[in-house]
């Protein structure tokens, strides 16, 4: 198997820059051959069918959920989240390792008022689009083709935040 | 075969999803997120050197290779396991969508918004190009969507994650409920 030490590619400041605004920042140390990650894309797949075939891309599940008059959306979400945090506490209780025999770290996410700001932007665009991002990727491959316009528009809405970003409170 | 091509129950829906949390940790030490995918996105093709765009994206392909598989896993969904009945609303919905002029539940998007033909229209404008915008801004400054925050976040019990998934709800309500009736209404 390749795999090597990640040599210093990147600086401190980028490195908080990649950091910075997100959830999911990449932590691994590893550094393999492009095609590795294929991997992911089997994951996304597997993600992509269930978001259609549970109907989870649905603009009318969601209007259900904001109007609850359907327990649907809850479910997959609720589920979602005991799953995930179940496997979570064995991961860190067993100090599981990834497949290459890295320590799996999450970091502690810090509080700013864009959680409460952005939070609420997004939701009335969720509401609006029936699609929260993900959702946006499966109706774009399901044969909705003009979500390519709403994802576009959400990619250059992520353009101008960037843009913008230091006037904003946070 | 069937028990594929019908729509899946909440309780499967919601196992895969959460066990997609501990897949991508062990498969590479990858922390469950989408949004983010549009950032690396603006990274790669226009950072027009905003501090914010001015990072190693390459250190994050991972994720657009994970939403390239959404993609093509909606394209499997919707042409192999395609469910050919309506889909089931519930009534009190289907009523209230009713007053709104919305009728065709044959695919899950209904056909009298989300149509080519109404992109150069108000109604196109408001529901494509500022929804998309809402949902491409908004998760950006909360630091995740529905997959970072409310199951990613939740699950590792971050408190700043439950005060974001109370803002997507609560704005979803609002908007659900106040903000698209007068849109539907009006447009």
């Amino acid at each position: 198997m390749q795999q090597e030490i990640n040599p210093h590619t990147e600086t401190p400041e980028e490195f908080e820059i990649r950091h910075l605004d997100t959830m999911c920042a990449n932590d691994s140390e590893l550094v393999h051959p492009w095609w590795y990650n294929f991997k992911y894309t089997l994951a996304g797949i597997l993600f992509g069918i269930t978001f259609v075939k549970a109907e989870i891309v649905s603009w009318f599940r969601i209007q259900e959920m904001f109007q609850a008059t359907s327990f649907h959306m809850y479910g997959v979400i609720g589920t979602a989240v005991i799953v995930a945090a179940f496997s979570i506490w064995i991961i860190k209780r067993f100090q599981l390792k990834s497949i290459y025999g890295e320590s799996i770290h999450i970091e502690t996410k810090t509080f700013s008022k864009g959680q409460i700001y952005g939070g609420l932007l997004f939701g009335i665009g969720w509401a609006i689009t029936g699609a929260c991002p993900g959702p946006l990727f499966a109706q774009i491959g399901a044969g909705f083709s003009v979500i390519a316009i709403t994802l576009l528009s959400a990619i250059a809405g992520t353009w101008l935040y960037g843009k913008f970003r230091d006037s904003l409170p946070h | 075969m069937e028990i594929l091509t019908q729509p899946w129950h909440w309780s499967i829906a919601g196992v895969i999803i959460g066990l997609t949390v501990p897949a991508l940790l062990l498969l590479g030490n990858k922390k469950f997120g989408i949004s983010s995918s549009m950032r690396h996105i603006c990274a790669a093709c226009l950072p027009a050197k905003i501090p914010f765009f001015t990072y190693d994206w390459k250190k994050e392909v991972w994720n657009l290779f994970f939403v390239g598989g959404v993609l093509l896993g909606g394209t499997i969904a919707a042409f192999w396991l395609a469910n050919p009945e309506p889909v089931v609303v519930a009534e009190q919905t289907q009523a209230r969508l009713l007053s709104y002029g919305i009728t065709d539940y044959s695919h899950l998007l209904p056909s009298e918004i989300f149509s080519w033909d109404h992109l150069f229209s108000l109604k196109g404008f408001v529901f494509f190009v500022l929804g998309g915008f809402l949902v491409g801004f908004g998760t950006r400054w909360a630091g995740g969507c529905t997959s970072g925050h409310s199951i990613m976040g939740l699950a590792n019990l971050q408190w700043p994650s439950l005060v974001a998934t109370i803002m997507f709800m609560a704005g979803g309500f609002l908007s659900a409920n106040v903000i698209l009736p007068f849109l539907l209404k009006h447009l």
